[in-house]
């Protein structure tokens, strides 16, 4: 065998290397989503979890409901408050900073939703 | 090209198309679709659907009387739906809910020979029919065009592929395509065609065809369309119930002789003017 030091030492700066982003992040999970949750509500139209995972298929439910079957457009949470089932008129109203809201756990997910093609998002006081 | 495999194609094309549209066809004629694009007039002779039908009556004497009228229809209209305004340059862009034609135009099946000037040139506001018998609803693809339990004729903007089938079988031009973008920015944030947006109503996006929506956000709130609101004190456009004997616009019907636009081809429009 010849080369045997360099094929060697080779290997371990090409394992080294493709295996860097692994090791340079470890025990960091990078910038952490930190949405900004509204002052002025306590509780969301369903539980945190729910929202975390499913408020897209909730939101979808809301517009084909509305749209299409002629379904309600009030809500009533479970303690009783009443809301608006609609993006603009019901969510923005309390989550009123689509930047601090909405973008922390998009931007991080690297989602981009097409909602904010048409719906009209509130003015955001920076 | 091979002769037989030509034949073949031919004779394969021919049995998909049977296979195909011969059900669809047998289907529209049980149903007495077919004479929609024939015969057939407006809701004089045939039974009127139950249920709920909202419908308008449009009073053109009012608008002959105030110039202005149509116009603060139009804006109202617009601005409530955050209609774009490309402006005079951009004819072909223009998108348009409701607006105003002249007589021969909006009612090209009624003579206007030796007629007197003043009833040819006044204006007539026209906009979606929300017809009974709406071709749009059969042309489009996706559904994004439906009928809804009220007889309004809307459209789930968010199901829109942009195809236009409904425009083309819409005999009255009442749909409008976004060839671009309505909700293009100035750099100081503010909407460049839209003059006064209305935040609590969306915009649309490009490639999507749009149309008066009878104010369905408005009615669910208990509110009458905004064009109606428009035309207060005057009477100039009546919405209700069509089918509610008591309601306004039945009451109208019964007393006022009115016409609709096209009868003939059995679309059923849900406007009804007084001339
Ligand atoms: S006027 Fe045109 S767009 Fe409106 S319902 Fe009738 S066919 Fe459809
Ligand atoms: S009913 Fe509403 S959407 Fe239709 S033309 Fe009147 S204001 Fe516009």
């Amino acid at each position: 065998m010849y080369d045997k030091g360099k094929i060697i030492t080779g290997l371990i700066v090409f394992v080294g290397l493709i295996t860097f982003p692994i090791w340079y992040g470890f025990g960091s999970a990078g910038h952490l989503p930190n949405p900004e949750k509204p002052k002025n509500a306590k509780e969301c139209v369903e539980a945190v979890d729910y929202m975390r995972t499913s408020h897209m298929q909730l939101l979808n439910e809301w517009r084909d409901d509305i749209v299409r079957s002629g379904g309600t457009r009030a809500g009533i949470t479970h303690d009783g408050t009443e809301y608006i089932r609609s993006l603009q008129k019901g969510c923005m109203k309390c989550h009123t900073n689509k930047a601090k809201f909405c973008d922390e756990c998009h931007t991080y997910t690297a989602v981009k939703p097409y909602c904010w093609d048409c719906h009209i998002q509130p003015k955001e006081a920076n | 090209m091979d002769n037989s495999r030509r034949k073949f194609l031919k004779l394969a094309g021919v049995s998909a198309i049977a296979g195909i549209a011969a059900p669809a066809a047998f289907n529209s004629l049980l149903k007495g679709e077919a004479f929609a694009s024939g015969g057939g007039s407006g809701h004089g002779e045939d039974k009127a659907p139950t249920g709920k039908r909202y419908g308008f009556v449009v009073d053109v004497q009012k608008f002959a009387a105030d110039k202005d009228l149509a116009q603060r229809c139009i804006n109202a209209c617009h601005t409530t739906h955050n209609v774009p305004d490309f402006g005079k340059d951009n004819k072909k862009d223009e998108i348009k809910w409701i607006w105003t034609e002249t007589f021969g135009h909006a009612f090209p099946d009624h003579s206007q020979y030796k007629k007197n000037t003043q009833l040819v040139d006044l204006p007539i506001m026209t906009f979606c029919n929300h017809c009974d018998n709406p071709p749009c609803v059969r042309a489009c693809p996706t559904k994004a065009t439906f009928k809804n339990a009220d007889g309004m004729v809307l459209m789930d903007f968010h199901r829109c592929i942009g195809c236009r089938f409904c425009m083309a079988a819409c005999p009255y031009g009442a749909r409008s395509f976004n060839w671009r973008n309505p909700a293009v920015k100035n750099e100081d944030g503010s909407y460049k065609y839209i003059r006064r947006p209305n935040l609590d109503f969306p915009t649309r996006m490009r490639g999507v065809v749009e149309k008066c929506n009878m104010c369905a956000e408005r009615l669910a709130e208990g509110k009458q369309p905004a064009c109606v609101d428009a035309c207060r004190p005057t009477d100039g456009i009546i919405f209700g119930d069509l089918n509610d004997p008591n309601s306004e616009v039945s009451k109208v019907l019964r007393e006022k002789f009115t016409i609709q636009r096209k009868p003939a081809l059995g679309t059923k429009p849900s406007i009804f003017y007084i001339i």
